[in-house]
């Protein structure tokens, strides 16, 4: 038993960094991603602040997901992100004052850094406490990994240093577009690209999501599983057809079973 | 299946034309531009297009290896990449800086979207924004043509933009490509005869270009600009005869053709008029090409006896 969980855990753990990736297989916190990733120390900073607030958002909320009322749970569960991310805020400001000024609006954005979100409403609200640690730890180095590959890329192409120290920035001149927003987009696009090609060649296929862990399900009436909630005009048109054919055939029986009685009665 | 292929109304030809015949007939097209470029800027001008034809060769060849695709070299498109986007670079940019920009231009922008025939957007004008944006030093550093007196030359659309110092070419020495300038995109007369025989041959319709140039003219006329320094000046002529008529970025029906060109050339207008840039024939075309899929949404022609769309 306690072998089979193990296993399971190393599986949660691997899925946040290769097959679920927030950022490059589930397209989630692309807003930071894009906007921090200029050089690899931001990088490294605001994505280990990150897997601070979601390792600890999820245990608190997969401890008392059985409190909180369905109906108010996005509120319950930004209050309770709200709070690590003070934490988190705090620590930066007094230890590192650099990578506080270097990261900005993206440090308390965290609060709405969907990724968070998107962890406490898919995996810490329906798994226990120790699975949603593990998925915060999986999901927030995952994060911290596609920052540092995108920092590095931007930072040494773009700018001709690594972790600030110079690389190629004598040798060749480097190419302002990656400092760019625009050029920002497609690193990202790349690394997509071989994080896709990477999880086709070893047999990882995309997970997918069902509505039932989509927090716009509620408000989406697009997609054909969710059809069944809100009956189109048209079921409804085939039910009551069903329903009046079924009447039809229930007066035929007894029509039937009263001429039987009737003919019984001769 | 048949209907998402079927785009315009009946009929449908059929004809010989292959993709490899009608690059073939481009980069014929091309020619002419290349020897005035050649006689305008001397002997680096081809040092500049082969290497850069190579690379896109290269490129392919790698990818289309990598991703197990079937090989695709032998249709000629990378060498059309290759030349248009070293017509649009200057002549004295170090030869590492075209290397890049045909990678972009043939891995990112085309390869990575599935090949020919699927990219979204030009490549070779994709690929000139992004070595704009990424040395923008090298990018503006004109050579003045050979005979001239000066070494390094502002090009024209400099000095009506930034006022910077230099004396302006007659009108004739721009349409014969006597100005500083990208390296195939000064001659303004070989370009158009490259032009005519791309419509002679029919691998081009001449509503693309037409409707671009023709707008670039009444907006300088209506802004109160001289229309044919605005023609003759940058990469018009290059974008509107062969670029902005690339067929997998351009739009399908004739009219879709012609609000495409409008659009080019307005935008075109715009950013050279009221923006910081001096040049916005690349970016039009750019923006067009990630609008062109609603053009032709709103342009869809009806098919014969059909009913109202």
């Amino acid at each position: 038993m306690a072998q089979k969980s193990k296993t399971d855990y190393k599986k949660i753990f691997l899925l946040g960094i290769f097959q679920e990736n927030p950022v490059l297989r589930l397209v989630l916190g692309t807003c930071a991603t894009l906007a921090v990733s200029t050089q690899a120390v931001n990088g490294i900073g605001m994505g280990l602040s990150t897997t601070f607030v979601l390792v600890g958002s999820n245990l608190v909320i997969s401890l008392i997901k059985d409190l909180i009322p369905e109906r108010v749970r996005i509120p319950a569960y930004v209050t309770v992100i709200a709070g690590f991310v003070t934490i988190i805020q705090m620590l930066v400001q007094a230890f590192f004052p650099s990578v506080n000024d270097a990261l900005g609006i993206y440090l308390p954005l965290i609060v709405v850094n969907c990724i968070i979100l998107a962890r406490a409403e898919m995996f810490a609200s329906k798994n226990p406490v120790g699975a949603s640690i593990i998925d915060g730890i999986g999901m927030g180095l995952g994060f911290t990994m596609v920052l540092l590959m995108m920092g590095s890329v931007r930072e040494i192409l773009g700018n001709g240093t690594w972790f600030g120290i110079p690389i190629t920035a004598n040798l060749i001149d480097p190419m302002l577009i990656l400092i760019l927003p625009s050029g920002g987009f497609f690193v990202f696009g790349c690394l997509m690209a071989v994080m896709n090609l990477y999880c086709d060649r070893t047999g990882q296929k995309r997970a997918e999501l069902s509505c039932q862990s989509c927090p716009a399900a509620s408000a989406c009436s697009g997609c054909k599983s969710c059809a069944s909630k809100e009956e189109s005009p048209v079921e409804e048109a085939r039910v009551a057809k069903a329903e009046l054919e079924a009447e039809v055939l229930e007066d035929q029986a007894a029509d039937k079973a009263a001429e039987g009685k009737e003919a019984e009665d001769k | 299946m048949e209907e998402k292929l079927m785009v315009t109304s009946s009929p449908h030809l059929q004809d010989k034309a292959s993709t490899s015949s009608i690059m073939l007939d481009v980069c014929i097209a091309l020619l002419p531009a290349l020897i005035c470029a050649e006689i305008i800027f001397g002997v680096r001008v081809l040092l500049v297009t082969g290497v850069s034809v190579a690379a896109c060769f290269i490129f392919e060849y790698l990818l289309n290896m990598i991703t197990k695709r079937p090989q695709t070299i032998s249709d000629l498109s990378c060498a059309v990449t290759g030349i248009l986007l070293a017509f649009c670079l200057p002549v004295s940019i170090p030869l590492w800086m075209v290397v890049i920009g045909d990678f972009v231009a043939i891995v990112i922008v085309k390869g990575l979207f599935g090949g020919i025939g699927q990219n979204f957007a030009n490549p070779a004008a994709t690929a000139r924004i992004v070595l704009m944006l990424s040395f923008p030093v090298q990018m503006t550093t004109w050579t003045a043509p050979v005979g001239a007196d000066a070494t390094a030359s502002a090009t024209v659309l400099d000095m009506l933009g930034h006022g910077t110092a230099g004396e302006m070419p007659s009108l004739w020495q721009m349409f014969i490509g006597y100005q500083g300038g990208s390296l195939g995109e000064t001659c303004a007369a070989a370009l158009i005869v490259g032009g005519i025989y791309l419509l002679f041959r029919k691998v081009i319709q001449p509503h693309v270009p037409l409707a671009f140039i023709g707008t670039v003219a009444i907006f300088s006329l209506l802004t109160g600009r001289d229309p044919l320094v605005q023609i003759l000046s940058g990469g018009v002529m290059l974008g509107a005869i062969f670029m902005a008529t690339d067929y997998t970025t351009s739009a399908i029906t004739p009219v879709g053709k012609v609000v495409f060109g409008i659009g080019c050339g307005l935008l075109t207008c715009l950013i050279r008029f009221f923006s910081s840039s001096v040049e916005g024939v690349s970016y039009a075309i750019l923006l067009m090409n990630i609008l062109c899929p609603f053009v032709d949404r709103l342009t869809r022609s009806r098919p014969f006896g059909g009913a109202k769309a």
